[in-house]
């Protein structure tokens, strides 16, 4: 073959390829709205799921996943910020260093089954925490603790070596050259990482499975006493995720509308992650201009 | 010494705790994800081994048993079907999105630079943000009916499977793959450009022979993803307990068995250990999986 008609054939599979996966895309973005938005409503959205009749909701998975969201950040914010600025700015290269490296590495490649299964051994069962939000939120953020830590890395990294110079030009401690110069200027990426990473979390099942439970306990939004087993707000409550949810209802779904009911839950999962990932980069965008002079 | 200097010295004492108070906080964070590397691999291990040493079944039963019969009378567990099932479905995906996924990144970074890129790189990032329930559940509800009208059968088997298993990886290996391409030194492309070489000569036998070990650092990475992932994968494989004769038929994976099985054994009885010892195997290939992208790595450096 002549190496002009090699290079035309080529050239013209990798582009039907290419728009393959675009169209793949578009096509399940395209099949799970579609299938699902229709049943999408405000009575579907706040109340609860039905075991054996239909017309149930999602309301209280919806409430869990958020609530596991906020608890989830509140433990990891702190740890992985903290370690990604040792990464960055206190680890000398070394053997320590590579080692704390491929720490990372091994934590973010386990399978977040294994993670849930850990959880289930050492949080739920040893410390007795039992199937709760609490635990939930504990095996999430060593599920999400690694990419953190990576992610505040990168976003330490990146900022030009001027502005560390200039606050030690200052006579400034290291740690006050950290808070009040480097992190400033981080945040914008501190920000786009997190809430990138909160889509993920919006969306894990498989740890959350043998950690925070697959039931929620019938919920009293009038209750606000976090003691109380009713309580929305009680940490130490069982609680169900929508992504959990949702494969219960597809694996074990008795309910006649089950079907119905996994494509609306689906639905309401894809739009969330799909607006975690658009905020991010919204919200990046308008705290760089704020935090810099640049338009 | 000079009295000049003496005031500095109040100074320099906040200084000295300002600085402890970030080494050391810094410090606990990073310490603590050792710690938990550790206890997972501790308890994990303990748990998972508890099956040969205290219950007496042999490592070989275990890894080449053909059956699985925990409510047996003799209670056999075999967990063959199980692994030979993760493999083949692991392998099979890297084998669907591999050249998926390098044809993206080609188009990415050599056929429309920029262009491409545009249309792609966001492509990729919202696949990558799909939860893995909804990709079993498409996978229930699109391709389990589509199998079964081409088919016949079922429709659930090691081949729904591994299709979806290839979509959910295809962005974390066609992001690894544009990388390792866009980082391509220019001068490589344009030497070969200026000998007369197309387009399609340059890239499979200047480019692609260059970064090969960081594209198998994506296949590698993707398999890794597809060996654990649990949720997506049980909702479509059927959960048979044996050897699979056929890719329609139903089968099992070592993470569905695990996530349907661990809720319904007691703990410290012997199907539950068995299950541990499950998990340790996934927690095994994870670190040959790290392993093999270090060496990879390490290629791709020299």
């Amino acid at each position: 073959m002549k190496p002009k008609t090699a290079d035309k054939i080529a050239t013209v599979v990798i582009v039907i390829l290419a728009l393959f996966i675009v169209v793949l895309l578009l096509g399940l973005l395209g099949f799970i709205l579609f299938r699902g938005i229709g049943q999408i409503n405000w009575h579907f959205l706040t109340s609860a799921p039905q075991l054996l009749k239909g017309g149930g909701g999602i309301g209280p998975q919806l409430f869990n996943s958020v609530f596991l969201l906020v608890l989830t950040l509140i433990i990891t914010i702190p740890l992985g910020w903290g370690g990604g600025i040792y990464m960055a700015e206190y680890a000398k290269p070394g053997r320590i260093t590579s080692f704390i490296r491929l720490v990372v590495e091994v934590l973010s490649s386990f399978p977040s089954i294994v993670i849930g299964l850990f959880g289930l051994l050492l949080i739920v069962n040893t410390f007795g925490l039992g199937f709760s939000l609490l635990s939930g939120a504990m095996a999430l953020a060593i599920f999400n603790l690694p990419l953190m830590v990576r992610t505040t890395e990168q976003a330490f990294r990146a900022v030009p070596k001027e502005q560390k110079e200039a606050g030690l030009a200052l006579g400034l401690s290291k740690w006050k050259i950290i808070t009040s110069i480097l992190l400033p200027v981080a945040l914008p990426s501190l920000i786009t990482g997190t809430i990138l990473a909160s889509g993920r979390i919006f969306g894990e099942a498989a740890a959350l499975m043998f950690t925070a439970g697959m039931s929620s306990p019938p919920l009293d939004f009038t209750d606000w006493n976090p003691t109380s087993p009713r309580s929305p707000i009680n940490p130490l409550r069982p609680a169900e995720t929508l992504a959990v949810h949702i494969w219960k209802v597809n694996s074990e779904g008795i309910g006649p509308d089950s079907k119905e009911i996994a494509a609306g839950a689906s639905a309401v999962l894809v739009i969330l992650v799909l607006a975690f990932n658009l905020s991010a980069r919204w919200i990046g965008r308008v705290v760089y201009r704020r935090m810099t002079a640049s338009k | 010494m000079n009295s000049k200097l003496k005031p500095r010295r109040p100074l320099r004492e906040k200084h000295y705790w300002e600085e402890w108070t970030g080494r050391i906080y810094t410090s606990i964070c990073v310490v603590f994800l050792i710690v938990v590397m550790f206890s997972i691999v501790y308890f994990v291990a303990s748990k998972g081994l508890s099956t040969f040493f205290q219950d007496g079944i042999s490592l070989r039963e275990f890894l080449f048993g053909k059956t699985w019969n925990p409510a047996g009378e003799p209670a056999v567990y075999g967990a063959l079907p199980f692994i030979t099932g993760s493999f083949t479905t692991t392998l099979l995906a890297a084998l669907i999105a591999s050249p998926l996924s390098l044809c993206a990144a080609l188009f990415m970074t050599e056929i429309v630079p920029g262009k491409g890129k545009k249309i792609l790189q966001p492509a990729i990032e919202l696949l990558s943000g799909i939860p893995s329930v909804v990709y079993g559940f498409i996978g229930l509800s699109v391709i389990v009916p589509m199998l079964r009208s081409i088919f016949g059968g079922a429709g659930i088997g090691i081949a729904a499977g591994c299709l979806v298993l290839s979509v959910m990886i295809l962005p974390t290996v066609t992001s690894i793959m544009a990388d390792a391409l866009s980082a391509l030194p220019k001068g490589l492309r344009e030497s070969s450009y200026a000998l007369g070489a197309t387009r399609w000569q340059t890239i499979y036998r200047v480019i692609i022979p260059t970064v090969l070990p960081a594209l198998l650092t994506g296949i590698v990475l993707g398999m890794a993803r597809a060996f654990g992932e649990a949720l997506a994968v049980q909702m479509v494989i059927g959960n048979a307990p044996h050897v699979p004769q056929s890719l329609l038929e139903s089968a099992s994976t070592l993470t569905s068995v695990i996530t349907l099985s661990m809720g319904n054994t007691t703990m410290g009885s012997v199907h539950n250990n068995a299950l541990w010892s499950m998990a340790l195997v996934l927690l095994v290939m994870t670190f040959v999986f790290v392993i093999l992208v270090r060496l990879l790595e390490r290629r791709n450096r020299v």
